[in-house]
């Protein structure tokens, strides 16, 4: 995974609430069984029919409770593959919010009017680091997990993290781990 | 101190800080084939296949189709092959195609008696929340963390914040489970539970069946919370105690379970409390399920909602319903209907549409479709003989998938075709590009289909 630290540039907007995963990615692209060439596919009924125009600039800034709606992680892949670095908005939906952290992806919470400030410039920088988001001249700063961001800044992978504590694993799953059922003995 | 279920649970899965074990992983094919590539290009295994269940059923054509390689898409034939072969090459159980115990994958973990009161369980699907019903802390994942439970049966996450939704008093005549649980999301919002655990809890939820704490369960996250549950009774331990995967020592496993219940005096986060007796029918009017109002109702008016953001957005879901504001619910008509999903399409689900539809006729224009929710609910309802009670009212009768939920198979909208729907998501395209859909009770899709428009079954003839 790609270390995440500065992101800055254009803004592209979409300034709609509750977006969903079906909006972002819709069902007919989840038959692949691949993980790229999704970009040319975010917001297709949208973009087709004409009422939203996206560029693919690093940022995109959109409404509350963004990404709301089913797991699938191919919405992530699309807007990334589109092009953008970041997405700054007041809300997301929990599983959408991990799956972008998964990804090297950014997501970005904001208060609404620091939001619509970052959509009015149409110019950001996102510094990780220091947590803050700069926009017309002026910096506001934003919340995230500090696991999350060790994780995103130095672009490791969750998995590996994970198996350097494999013993922990195993002794959970002979000390306290409760009985179960089997699935192999179905 | 005293410490609410999904404190329980979560602190007996606590390998770590921050990192829990995981009992059990439901497989499907869609959010999964990726998983495995990234496993192959690791050189990772998957660590529990013995705690690892999968089937296919986002995918599958309900007309019969009996065997994968017989599925018409190429591309869904091709998803769910690679399903099946994933799974022979790293040794997970599956039920595909073919399988008698094929079928939703939240359907058939209850079922199956795999889903268990306390256990963490987790699925590449947002309803995994079904679950919950049990007692159990059941919650959606994407992609990259199937991949990372299958290495490693663990998930690194935060323990989540704590509601109690509590309902006082009793359900009305023909008020069900899907409309306590579209009452509550059109009051919370779809954000309303963002970050939370929710225990749905009170004389209501006490008294309603296994089936129907999974629909109350499936659709918390409609509201925004992954994760829902009703703490274990008797009436848990009822459902489960015949099913195949139901433990041995049934007594031990009683007493765990007993324990495991919200302490009284524990404080959440957050509390609710709702008036279940106050409660109707339920008809979604919107693009999100909490734009939704009572059966009596009209559409509302863009102009009744308080800020500039939520009239704009009630003004585009009217323009995509094709609706004028103030037109009275019941005068809705409708194309299509559809009794399934993961939400409501087990055997008592079947039988409540079938007491309404028994000796009469699905209106002319209207096509309807009933698909059970498994192989296992096909079979008991064939048994009961509602198959030839529905095809004789005029439904089509059909083999168990997802369906017409989320149109990834042949079953979809047409575009401007209107539905009354017993699934969960009523967004933009969901049933097909342009199509528009009513989230409803079994019940009320019934109805819907034999008048040929909406009704309030509360006084139906």
């Amino acid at each position: 995974m790609e270390p995440v630290t500065v992101i800055a540039g254009k803004v592209s907007v979409l300034d709609r609430a509750d977006v969903d995963t079906d909006q972002i990615m819709p069902k007919q692209f989840l038959k692949r069984i691949e993980r790229t060439g999704y970009g040319e596919f975010l917001f297709y009924d949208w973009v087709r029919n004409g009422e939203v125009s996206i560029e693919p600039n690093p940022i995109l800034a959109a409404g509350r409770n963004f990404g709301c709606g089913s797991s699938r992680e191919h919405a992530v892949w699309g807007i990334q593959q589109f092009g953008f670095q970041a997405v700054i908005a007041p809300s997301f939906s929990d599983i959408f919010y991990g799956n972008c952290t998964k990804n090297g992806f950014l997501p970005v919470r904001l208060e609404e009017d620091d939001v619509r400030g970052v959509m009015d410039a149409g110019e950001a920088s996102i510094d990780l680091d220091s947590q803050t988001v700069t926009f017309a001249g002026r910096s506001v700063s934003f919340d995230i997990d500090p696991a999350i961001k060790h994780r995103l800044i130095n672009g490791l992978d969750e998995i590996a993290l994970t198996l350097e504590h494999e013993d922990e694993i195993t002794s959970y799953e002979r000390d306290r781990m409760a009985p179960g059922p089997v699935t192999t003995a179905l | 101190m005293p410490k609410t279920m999904v404190d329980k649970i979560w602190e007996s899965h606590e390998v770590r800080d921050d990192l829990i074990y995981i009992d059990l992983h439901l497989v499907h094919e869609v959010t999964s084939p990726q998983a495995f590539d990234g496993l192959r290009l690791s050189g990772r295994g998957v660590r529990r296949p013995d705690k690892t269940l999968a089937t296919a059923d986002h995918n599958v054509p309900t007309d019969g189709t009996a065997v994968s390689r017989m599925i018409a898409d190429a591309l869904s034939r091709q998803q769910v092959e690679t399903l099946e072969q994933n799974c022979a090459e790293f040794g997970i159980p599956i039920y595909s195609l073919g399988s008698e115990r094929q079928g939703i994958v939240h359907v058939i973990g209850p079922e199956l008696g795999v889903t268990q009161p306390g256990m963490t369980i987790v699925c590449g699907d947002s309803h995994t929340s079904t679950h919950g019903a049990f007692g159990a802390l059941a919650f959606g994942i994407g992609t990259s963390e199937v991949e990372h439970v299958l290495a490693t049966q663990t998930l690194a996450q935060k323990r989540p914040k704590t509601m109690r939704i509590w309902y006082s008093g009793a359900l009305g005549f023909g008020v069900t489970a899907k409309d306590l649980i579209l009452a509550t999301i059109g009051r919370l919002g779809t954000a309303g539970a963002v970050g939370y655990a929710v225990e749905y809890a009170g004389p209501v939820i006490e008294n309603l069946s296994m089936e129907n704490r999974m629909t109350v369960c499936n659709m918390t996250i409609e509201g925004g919370g992954r994760a829902g549950m009703v703490a274990p009774d008797d009436t848990t331990f009822a459902y489960m105690e015949s099913r195949p995967a139901a433990p041995k020592d049934w007594s031990a496993a009683l007493d765990r379970w007993r324990a495991l219940p919200t302490d009284d005096g524990a404080t959440f986060d957050q509390e609710i409390r709702i008036d279940g007796s106050a409660l109707a029918p339920m008809v979604t009017w919107g693009t999100t399920p909490g734009m939704v109002v009572d059966v009596t109702a009209s559409v509302p008016t863009p102009d009744s909602f308080d800020s500039p953001a939520d009239r704009e957005t009630a003004e585009r879901a009217l323009q995509y319903m094709g609706l004028d504001a103030g037109t009275p619910i019941t005068d809705i008509g409708l194309d299509r209907v559809f009794i399934g999903s993961c939400t409501n399409s087990r055997i008592e689900d079947l039988r409540a549409a079938a007491r309404i539809a028994e000796g009469r006729h699905v209106a002319d224009g209207v096509r309807a479709m009933v698909v059970p929710g498994s192989n296992q609910v096909k079979i008991q309802a064939e048994a009961e003989g509602l198959d030839r009670l529905f095809t004789t009212a005029g439904f089509e009768w059909r083999s168990a998938g997802c369906s017409m939920c989320l149109g990834m198979n042949p079953d979809i909208l047409a575009p401007q075709e209107r539905c009354a729907s017993t699934s969960n998501r009523n967004f933009e395209g969901r049933q097909g590009a342009g199509g528009r859909t009513h989230l409803v009770s079994p019940e009320m899709a019934a109805a819907a289909a034999i008048e040929g428009h909406f009704v309030d079954i509360r006084g139906w003839k």
